[in-house]
């Protein structure tokens, strides 16, 4: 059996950015064809500088690692914090960076679809991108997406 | 008759499928890979990628905290 995959990534947060990288990861693990639209801050995975530096939110978020009540959220050095507890929390659990699992599902064969609308909208340049990527409008993306088996937002 | 052994132990999803993708994909059709998981989602995830990839399941074995599996590859698509 093999199928194929067609995933929306449109957060660029970093608890939001781990879950289309790893169903990624394991449907090409499947032997299935994998496809990735990184749209709006979705992008933000495939920057090579801003990808090392995903965030934790430590305002308005209620489900974060810890439980930073609102207010204190907003103190400097609150979303570091957070973003450091996340961190930690998944190498404790032998978990790959962000950036590991962008390699494994590129030697897997996963096509990243680059937003050409988000590169225009936030000056986001194809040297400013990981290598590899497709840089594609949501035509070329659907055209690869009619033909997938599941079809995700995340 | 086991050809390859992989651990997984302490690992969660999704590594033991990719690792053990990555193990069965050097394989040749008919040998057979031991896999010992620790991550309970492993008792579900393992049947779906052996079905998935064309491999055969031979056999699972629930031991305390840890399944062993035995995975034959299957022929290639």
């Amino acid at each position: 059996m093999s199928g194929r995959l067609a995933l929306v990534a449109s957060k660029g947060t970093l608890d939001q950015a781990y879950p289309p990288l790893i169903l990624a990861t394991t449907a090409a693990s499947l032997g299935w064809e994998v496809g990735i639209y990184f749209t709006f801050f979705g992008l933000d995975i495939l920057h090579k500088d801003r990808l090392q530096h995903l965030k934790m939110a430590s305002v308005g978020n209620p489900a974060g690692p810890t439980q930073i009540p609102t207010l204190a959220g907003v103190i400097p050095g609150a979303t570091a914090a957070a973003t450091a507890m996340m961190k930690r929390q998944m190498q404790d659990a032998h978990m790959p960076s962000v950036a590991e699992f962008i390699d494994m599902a590129r030697e897997l064969g996963v096509t990243f679809f680059a937003c050409a609308t988000t590169m225009g909208v936030m000056g986001v340049d194809e040297s400013d991108l990981i290598d590899g990527c497709q840089i594609a409008g949501a035509a070329a993306f659907l055209d690869f997406a009619a033909a997938a088996d599941v079809q995700l937002y995340v | 008759m086991i050809d390859e052994k992989l651990d997984t132990s302490g690992l969660l999803c999704p590594l033991p499928v990719y690792k053990a993708s990555t193990v069965l994909s050097r394989m040749e059709p008919g040998q057979v890979l031991e896999l010992v998981c620790t991550d309970p989602g492993s008792l579900a995830d393992i049947p779906a990628l052996a079905r998935q990839r064309g491999d055969i399941l031979r056999n699972v074995e629930e031991q305390p905290g840890r399944q062993v599996f035995l995975i034959e590859k299957g022929p290639v698509q």
